[in-house]
């Protein structure tokens, strides 16, 4: 294979548990109505599976905003987790029995190669850690068999302690510190930003969480910013994306305050294909889409 | 009934003095002043330790812990390598529902949770493992709202003050929270551990000392000014609410009780309790509210019309 290590496609894959909850798997103790308020993000990630399904990948490797770390950027560092997570925010709606193998070499070369760049990093090697509801919902949403190991990364409060350039200047050089890093261990990676887009959520819930008439945008704004970067997307924009992403985080309230977004567009190295959008919607106010970057295909139709 | 707050503290979230008072000396006294606040609060016949603690992030409005005795360990997000915190604690579920009720009342969107395996947060845990180590006192938390302004968690203040009144019980309330709130983003030898910058601890000192003066109010009317000059702690949420729920005012006798560094943060333990004496003209420039009349999403409004 002439690239024997690589990043085989990127996806954006917003965490909200209202998904998880909504589809009713085992692994989950609350039972929803099923009355359709996320259905279309739901549809998106069946497509998203759909298109993944021809994709061969090694591991799945998740920035997730929901592991909040101050003091840099900090990764799995123990082979496998299993217990239950109960969403501190929504634990109505999301008490979760999880199993996660972790593919420490490949986390461990991350983290070498980003404090080689120069960032602040730590391994996290103790065993009774609580795995973030973010990783474990993109993951499950993604790959519900969960069979593949995985590697997750914490969401350095850059941008909170100092600014959003700041934040987004730390996830240019991790991303490409997880893409050399990638390289240099020869898997093929299926990367993931666990993030919202627009993310000023709803106070309030309605009795039935999944009523489809209280869902709908926070605000007019959010939508209007989220078509741009969505637009961005379609068009193959992606460093033009990178490049307002402060401004876009600021003047919508975006989850891409996180890092996520910023560190996955870095690790494919602002791809100019065509993004694919399987799906958008809100949930409890905020914007989400799923879409993704088929690397793996693009290099397919220009023979590489 | 006829309960009463009769005193309140302020602690802070970092479970450093808990899980590493051995490597810092500023950690250690923290862990032995808190020694000095369980006495004190043991001394007083308080029936509920009632907490406000700022790690405790909630986005549907707020939520009281109901669950009798919550079960389970914490690690913490960025000092794991310091260990695990497990506890068993002993929560009040009648003032949880009967807080739920007043919060309600004034307007506020309010729920109890008590889920088996629910993670509570690392302030609530820190902050009983210290002053309330063998469950003697039963305590009650509720979460800090992401969004919450200073009117909304006024109000919640007020609620709690009103929950414990009908509930008849003889409360501590206790804000858990930093300071200034700003951590060194690099890992740090715990030994050279200071105040993040010059400016946040004069900023802290200032405000320690019209605690001190036991001038709480006052406090709470600096705190959106204290949070633009040294980050502090969720918009000084704490405050607000502690000083709702202690009757908005500065006649207390503060003690400060200790003030450290943790990691960069400004870390105080300060006790209030009730005084008779007056701290003076009272100048207040903040509004004040009862009742809460939900999110003021103008944009929205302005698209359905």
């Amino acid at each position: 294979m002439s690239h024997p290590g690589r990043i085989v496609a990127g996806v954006l894959s917003p965490h909200p548990p209202h998904l998880i909850y909504a589809s009713n798997p085992e692994q989950n103790e609350p039972r929803s109505s099923q009355a359709g308020a996320w259905n279309g993000l739901l549809d998106g990630y069946e497509k998203l599976r759909a298109e993944l399904a021809s994709v061969d990948y090694d591991v799945l490797i998740v920035h997730t905003p929901h592991w909040k770390t101050h003091t840099g950027h900090h990764f799995l560092g123990v082979p496998h987790f299993e217990g239950k997570s109960v969403d501190p925010v929504f634990p109505n709606l999301f008490r979760y029995n999880f199993r996660l193998d972790v593919d420490v070499e490949l986390s461990e070369a991350i983290h070498d190669e980003a404090e080689a760049a120069g960032l602040s990093t730590r391994m996290m090697r103790n065993p009774e850690f609580r795995v973030d509801y973010g990783t474990i919902t993109s993951c499950h949403l993604v790959h519900p068999a969960l069979n593949k190991p995985v590697v997750a990364i914490s969401s350095a409060r850059t941008a909170f302690d100092y600014s959003n350039a700041a934040g987004d200047q730390e996830m240019l050089a991790l991303g490409q510190a997880t893409r050399r890093a990638i390289a240099a261990t020869g898997r093929r990676a299926l990367c993931l930003a666990s993030n919202s887009l627009s993310h000023r959520h709803f106070t309030e819930e309605p009795e039935d969480p999944e009523d489809p008439a209280f869902e709908h945008a926070y605000n007019a704004n959010q939508t209007a910013w989220d078509r741009h970067i969505l637009a961005l997307m379609r068009a193959g924009e992606s460093r033009r994306i990178f490049d307002e992403m402060p401004d876009y985080t600021e003047q919508c309230v975006a989850e891409t305050k996180d890092g996520c977004l910023s560190w996955l567009l870095a690790a494919m190295d602002f791809p100019t294909m065509a993004a694919k959008l399987h799906g958008y919607g809100t949930v409890i106010g905020t914007g989400n889409a799923v879409v993704s970057w088929n690397l793996d295909a693009a290099r397919e139709e220009v023979g590489v | 009934m006829n309960g009463e707050v009769i005193g309140g503290y302020l602690m802070p979230y970092q479970p450093l003095p808990v899980l590493a008072p051995e490597a810092n000396p500023g950690w250690a006294s923290l862990a032995k002043s808190a020694e000095a606040i369980r006495a004190e609060i043991e001394a007083s016949g308080a029936d509920l330790l009632l907490l406000f603690s700022t790690r405790w992030v909630s986005i549907i409005g707020h939520q009281m812990q109901a669950d009798p005795n919550p079960e389970w360990w914490v690690v913490d997000e960025d000092f794991h390598e310091f260990g695990t915190l497990h506890y068993s604690l002993r929560m009040d579920p009648e003032l949880a529902t009967c807080y739920r009720d007043t919060a309600r009342a004034r307007g506020l969107h309010a729920r109890t949770v008590a889920y088996h395996g629910f993670p509570l947060d690392i302030g609530t845990i820190t902050t009983l493992r210290l002053i309330n180590p063998d469950n003697r006192i039963p305590a009650s938390v509720v979460s800090c709202n992401a969004y919450s302004d200073r009117a909304e968690t006024l109000v919640l203040g007020k609620a709690a003050a009103d929950a414990v009144r009908k509930t008849g019980r003889k409360a501590i309330a206790i804000g858990v929270t930093a300071l200034s709130d700003r951590m060194f983003s690099r890992w740090i030898d715990p030994g050279e551990d200071r105040i993040h910058s010059q400016k946040d601890d004069e900023w802290n000192r200032k405000l320690l000392e019209l605690l001190d003066d036991g001038r709480l109010e006052d406090v709470s009317q600096l705190a959106r000014e204290f949070s633009r000059q040294a980050n502090g702690d969720s918009r000084m949420k704490a405050i607000w609410w502690l000083a709702a729920t202690m009757g908005q005012h500065n006649n207390y006798a503060g003690t400060v009780f200790d003030y450290q560094p943790v990691w960069g943060t400004g870390a105080a333990m300060v006790g209030l309790q009730p005084d008779e004496r007056d701290a003076g003209d009272l100048e207040y420039d903040e509004d004040d509210a009862e009742f809460f009349h939900g999110d003021r999403n103008v944009l929205a409004t302005q698209a359905n019309e």
